[in-house]
């Protein structure tokens, strides 16, 4: 094919089930590619000699090449390629924010009228059809180097710390408090946009590299990071604990039964499929009228649960407008697509309480935006006297999250910046505390699973070389 | 794991967990999971064996999870156990301190008594119950107390009436420095309102809805001193003067229609 041949194909679309169906069932939205339709997308790609798509990438995955395997029908050689700069190609194919990182910078996409080449539609092609036909990743495994690392949190950040020095020959042990591994992956995003078969084989495909991983292990609880380091034998350890702790709006009726923190409501319906209740045990209030809080990804994910789940409306409130919401733009289209309303410029002033202690509604006020704040935005401002009434019987705040300071309290030597996150090197990951290295959202504060990834990456490489500096391990050492 | 039941819906079970019981101390829980369908409910460890490396749960068969966990048999197990989780209790040397257990927070309530009676504390010891055949572990909450009433609801043993009489009694009569009461929120509620009036410091330990247990969801929040804390991680004891009761009672039936439905489909499921 010539470069005009492939300037003229036009970006494929995935195949999507239809809103007003997909609203009632948690199957995944987006059907994937076919093969065919994989092939004509990856031939949009121009093969650039200097891909910035991989320097978008915070993984830097070979996209050229492994989009020019799949042309070329090699299939397996593709997915190798993928898997020898990530454990998750499924995932992230399916939840990074394309549009940020490696399309944004695609060459194709920078030509007016046209759209970047649709890398994560791809990655997530190459990634499903290795799992349908049962290819398992071949990536070399370094000989044993008999040292040991610890990785606490099975999210995004410890799972590829965890896959890249099982790669390098390390004995590595994932310690999750939860009793099932994938972190924010499996509690957080639900089935309708990653399912739960995806997390639990890519987590199976890093026991394959000799990855262990223990469950219900709540470090800081049920073993210190002194412990692991002193005690277990643990040469390194790697914090990436994620920011799990639910910020609330501190107004009056917060305590009201129906208002929820988002993670808890997502963790029931998710984690706990509260959705296949009474099969499952896990009950959840579904709520018929539904309110949510705030507008990012995880505000559009608790939103289109609560649909799912039954409820006749839903609402999103925010106090800004549509163009400041930190959501992905196609979880906003996905979620007004499936019935969702935006409830904007308003802000929650109280939650009002039936005569049983049952939320009945949320007293909120109308907004305008004023002058820009420190980040850019424009700051929301009350307007005099438009106090309102929304009826609701089911709140979920998504407003954000922030550290959890279970783990940080209790461990000595770990330097915590003013929200609480740990002060990590920005380049390799390296904490205030000797032997330990942390990445992801406890040092970021809230932000993405391929970030976290990134962070997961060059703690890797630094965790390596310091183990490297120790040498292989001596017979006298303790174990 | 053991298993041994010693009333008809009270229930023992004591669980292999080396790692949980070498670093369990008095007043902090776990969470368990049955099985793969399960949901995670919350208990607090009524005793720990380091060397055998078990730990001890007492529950009373209250809906589907309680009634499955008692299902299990001596060398089945749980699917999950997860702990020590919660903040442990503060115990030191204080003076006279009396433990008020109601029901089968007397589990929960016996080893923070162990703990004061071996922190050298004068232990006096209520127990209460609706019945005589609701009292438990009589004998090893008097092996750490250094007096002990009984209190029952329908006068089957002991003093005829509820914990709050025997306590007015001994406040009326003797100089308390602290007093812990651990049972069914109402109970807790009026030995709080009860001891306020004394001025007699207070703990309770708290029960709220629970699913992780490490401070992610919030869906244990309780009211204290007017302020949001997290029971599972800054609980769950309390200042009994500080809580807010009524909102806790209102936050516990949140799912009453949904606890019963998931009960009736056990039953249904074991006639097919």
């Amino acid at each position: 094919m010539t470069k005009k041949e492939r300037r003229q194909i036009p970006r494929q679309l995935m195949t999507e089930r239809h809103p007003k169906q997909r609203n009632k069932y948690f199957d995944e939205v987006t059907l994937g590619y076919s093969l065919k339709e994989a092939q004509l997308e990856a031939a949009r790609c121009i093969q650039c000699k200097d891909p910035q798509c991989i320097v978008g990438c915070p993984v830097s995955i070979d996209i050229p090449g492994f989009l020019e395997m799949i042309i070329d029908h090699k299939l397996e050689d593709a997915i190798g390629k993928v898997w020898e700069s990530t454990a998750l190609p499924a995932v992230c194919g399916r939840v990074c924010p394309q549009e940020i990182q490696c399309e944004a910078v695609c060459v194709v996409g920078k030509k007016a009228g046209r759209e970047p080449v649709g890398i994560g539609n791809l990655e997530m092609f190459i990634a499903d059809w290795a799992r349908s036909n049962g290819v398992k990743n071949k990536v070399e495994i370094a000989p044993k180097t008999g040292r040991k690392v610890a990785v606490v949190g099975s999210g995004p950040a410890g799972v590829t710390v965890a896959g890249d020095l099982a790669i390098k020959g390390h004995d590595v042990t994932v310690f999750e408090a939860f009793h099932k591994a994938g972190g924010v992956l499996l509690y957080g995003i639900p089935e309708f946009r990653l399912s739960k078969d995806i997390v639990d084989y890519e987590i199976e495909g890093l026991r394959e590299l000799g990855v262990k991983i223990e469950c219900n292990s709540v470090i800081g609880r049920t073993y210190d990071i002194d412990e692991l380091l002193d005690e277990y034998g643990y040469d390194a350890v790697f914090i990436g604990v994620g920011a799990g702790l639910p910020n609330f709006l501190n107004i009056p009726g917060e305590d009201l039964t129906g208002v929820f923190s988002a993670n808890e409501y997502l963790t029931r319906a998710n984690l706990m499929k509260a959705f296949d209740f009474p099969h499952y045990d896990t009950p959840i209030i579904p709520g018929k009228k539904v309110a949510i809080l705030g507008a990012g990804n995880v505000a559009m994910d608790a939103a289109r649960t609560a649909l799912r789940l039954g409820a006749k409306s839903v609402k999103i409130i925010y106090r800004r407008s549509r163009e400041e919401m930190p959501s992905r733009h196609i979880e906003i289209h996905h979620a007004e697509e499936e019935g969702v309303e935006f409830e904007l410029l308003t802000s929650p002033l109280e939650f009002i309480g039936s005569s049983e202690g049952r939320l009945a509604g949320i007293s909120c006020e109308r907004m305008e935006l004023g002058e820009p704040d420190e980040g850019g935005r424009r700051r929301p401002v009350p307007i005099k006297d438009s106090q309102f009434f929304i009826d609701c019987d089911l709140a979920i705040i998504a407003i954000g999250t922030k550290a959890n300071p279970l783990l940080t309290n209790v461990t000595e030597g770990l330097e915590l910046n003013e929200w609480g996150n740990i002060k990590a090197d920005p380049k390799t990951g390296k904490t205030t505390k000797d032997r330990v290295w942390a990445g992801g959202d406890i040092t970021l504060g809230q932000a993405t699973v391929i970030l976290a990834m990134g962070m997961g990456r060059d703690a890797a490489n630094s965790i390596d070389e310091y183990l490297k500096s120790l040498g292989k391990k001596g017979k006298n050492e303790k174990n | 794991m053991g298993t041994f039941k010693n009333h008809d819906t009270i229930i023992l079970n004591e669980i292999e967990a080396p790692q949980i019981a070498k670093k369990a101390l008095p007043g902090q829980f776990v969470i368990l999971k049955a099985n793969e369908m399960g949901e995670r409910i919350p208990l607090t460890m009524a005793d720990v064996d380091k060397k055998k490396g078990t730990i001890t749960i007492i529950y009373m068969i209250v809906g589907k999870s309680t009634r499955l966990f008692s299902t299990l048999e001596v060398g089945e197990g749980f699917q999950d156990v997860v702990g020590p989780l919660g903040s442990p209790t503060h115990i030191e040397k204080r003076g006279t301190i009396v433990c008020v257990g109601g029901g089968t927070g007397t589990a929960v309530l016996h080893p923070i008594t162990r703990g004061n009676f071996e922190a050298g504390n004068n232990v006096i010891t209520i127990l209460g119950a609706r019945s005589r055949d609701y009292l438990i572990l009589e004998e090893k909450m008097a092996a750490v107390s250094h007096e002990m009433k009984i209190c029952t609801d329908d006068g089957s043993k002991g003093i005829h009436g509820f914990v709050t009489d025997a306590l007015k009694e001994i406040l009326d009569t003797q100089k308390v420095d602290e007093v812990i009461a651990i049972g069914p929120v109402p109970m807790m509620k009026f030995v709080s309102k009860l001891t306020k009036e004394y001025g007699v410091p207070t703990q309770v330990s708290l029960n709220p809805i629970m699913i992780d247990g490490t401070g992610m969801c919030g869906g244990c929040r309780v009211t204290i001193g007017g302020k949001t804390k997290f029971a599972c991680v800054d609980g769950p004891e309390f200042d009994g003067h500080q809580v807010d009761y009524d909102n806790l009672i209102n936050r516990l039936t949140a799912y009453r229609h949904e606890e019963e439905r998931s009960e009736e489909c056990m039953f249904e499921d074991e006639n097919i």
